[in-house]
């Protein structure tokens, strides 16, 4: 069983690092690019920068489908397991 | 045509974090130029250079900052400071929410140069996708590495519509973006300008390669004496970084909104050599060209310049043909003359090197104080001009001077000032 709320931490980091929104604002129900103010290169870096971090691939196809921060979380509990 | 006077510096430099510090550093005649720390540096044939004291990250918002080389990363430092010393607000709060602060947009332009572009951007991604793939390159690598980043970051910080410009003239960029904004000014397409120019090189593959051209100083066992314009034993120059930003406008859209004045932009002057890629005409007579077009620009004449901030940056070609090309224009005038190289205490900052002279040289003018030539021991014999090796005082009354900058490629450009409209 993943750790939902380290992985969560994780991306709150790397959301921070990249666009400056505080890690409290990033929440499992939040939309990267409607409700984070991502935007769409910004998503290309938060994209590698999980790979980087959670040492997982996310091909190119997989991660539009990455709406919110839990969608992410989702995708990457499953590449880990 | 309306005088154009300057209202606002920045600087962020190897003597200091900004303007003012920088200043007294050249007034005191403090060395800026140190043995680099870094790893990659001992092995080279140069390891020493002028580097920017203050770390620009700490003065811009990381998500911002990491998306900048730090080629734009110093020019927006130095920007918001010339910026703020105008008198002028951000067009934005932080928020980023619009801020009237009485500029119109489509009057302003920005012309802020650099001599080689974002290359710590260029070559620090070429290491990434070498070592670890093409999927870890930043997708912002080619607005990092653009040599029109510094200008387009610059023009979104003061929102500037009505042209952002980069020459691009080696270690001319700067001088020319400051004849460039003057330009634009007279042209009647802007009112005010945001000009200067930036550069952050000290990379080993541009140590390399400079020293590879022998026009680096290698004095590696005392750095800090290696920059010595017209010393007899001058063997190079020292590569430096940082940026310089001046704001210049119409003597009537300053005084409209009240703003202090530094000193006048009377005019400038750019020629080319045409003779070779890297040496200058050894006759000097582009260099004199431009010196002589910057004079009649300013309609001033020989008599009344009093300083002249030398291009000098301790080549021992490059000094000499200088002195001889000042004297060639000023004639019996430059006996009159004081001049000085900034060089030997700031390093060469290449395309930002044209803006910071600029600076030194309208301050010259408005404290009377014209910053010495530190380092040198052994003058040059014979040389045809007065080099100031202290600082020295000028005299009470109208003053001018002209600031000159030459790039490989046989760039010349001149720019004159005068103490006219001054008021701070």
């Amino acid at each position: 069983m993943a750790d939902n709320t380290k992985t969560l931490a994780d991306i709150a980091d790397i959301v921070n690092d990249i666009t400056g929104v505080d890690q409290a604002e990033v929440t499992p129900e939040k939309s990267f690019i409607d409700d984070l103010d991502v935007d769409s290169l910004s998503m290309v870096e938060i994209v590698y920068a999980c790979e980087e971090r959670f040492g997982i691939e996310i091909p190119d196809d997989k991660s539009k489908d990455l709406k919110t921060v839990g969608d992410a979380i989702d995708f990457i509990n499953a590449a880990q397991a | 045509m309306s005088d154009v006077v300057i209202t606002g510096f920045g600087a962020t430099t190897p003597l200091g974090g900004d303007a003012p510090t920088t200043w007294e550093g050249l007034v005191a005649g403090r060395n800026g130029v140190h043995t680099l720390t870094e790893d990659w540096a001992a092995d080279l044939p140069v390891h020493f250079a002028a580097e920017a004291v203050d770390d620009p990250t700490n003065h811009i918002p990381h998500p911002k900052a990491r998306r900048m080389d730090r080629s734009s990363q110093l020019a927006i430092v130095a920007a918001e400071e010339a910026w703020a010393d105008a008198g002028l607000e951000l067009p934005h709060d932080a928020d980023g929410e619009p801020v009237d602060n009485g500029i119109d947009p489509e009057r302003l332009v920005v012309c802020c140069a650099t001599g080689i572009g974002g290359l710590h951007s260029l070559l620090g991604q070429w290491d990434i996708q070498k070592d670890r793939g093409f999927r870890r390159v930043s997708p912002f690598t080619i607005p990092m590495l653009m040599a029109n980043a510094p200008a387009a970051n610059v023009g979104l910080l003061v929102n500037a519509k009505a042209g952002v410009h980069t020459p691009v003239s080696a270690c001319a960029s700067s001088s020319e973006a400051i004849s460039l904004g003057l330009d634009q000014i007279h042209l009647g397409r802007a009112d005010i300008a945001v000009v200067g120019g930036t550069e952050a090189v000290i990379h080993p593959l541009p140590v390399a390669a400079f020293s590879q051209m022998q026009a680096l100083s290698k004095r590696n066992d005392d750095p800090e004496h290696a920059s010595r314009p017209w010393d007899a034993d001058r063997d190079g120059f020292v590569l430096g970084e940082g940026a310089a930003v001046l704001v210049i406008e119409t003597i009537e859209h300053a005084r409209a909104r009240g703003a202090r004045i530094y000193g006048t932009l009377a005019g400038a002057g750019i020629s080319a050599d045409s003779h070779d890629l890297v040496q200058p005409d050894p006759t000097g007579a582009g260099q004199a060209s431009a010196m002589h077009k910057a004079l009649v620009a300013a309609d001033l004449s020989p008599t009344d310049i009093n300083h002249v901030n030398a291009h000098a940056t301790s080549t021992p070609q490059g000094d000499l043909a200088e002195a001889h090309s000042i004297r060639t224009t000023l004639g019996a005038a430059a006996d009159q003359v004081l001049v000085n190289g900034t060089k030997s205490m700031t390093g060469h900052l290449l395309g930002g090197a044209g803006a910071l002279e600029t600076f030194a040289s309208v301050m010259a003018l408005l404290r009377r104080q014209v910053p010495g030539t530190i380092n040198i021991e052994h003058l040059e014999e014979d040389l045809p001009i007065n080099v100031v090796r202290k600082t020295t005082a000028l005299p009470d009354g109208d003053l001018a001077a002209l600031n000159n900058s030459f790039g490989f490629g046989g760039h010349n450009v001149t720019l004159a000032f005068t103490n006219a409209n001054a008021t701070r």
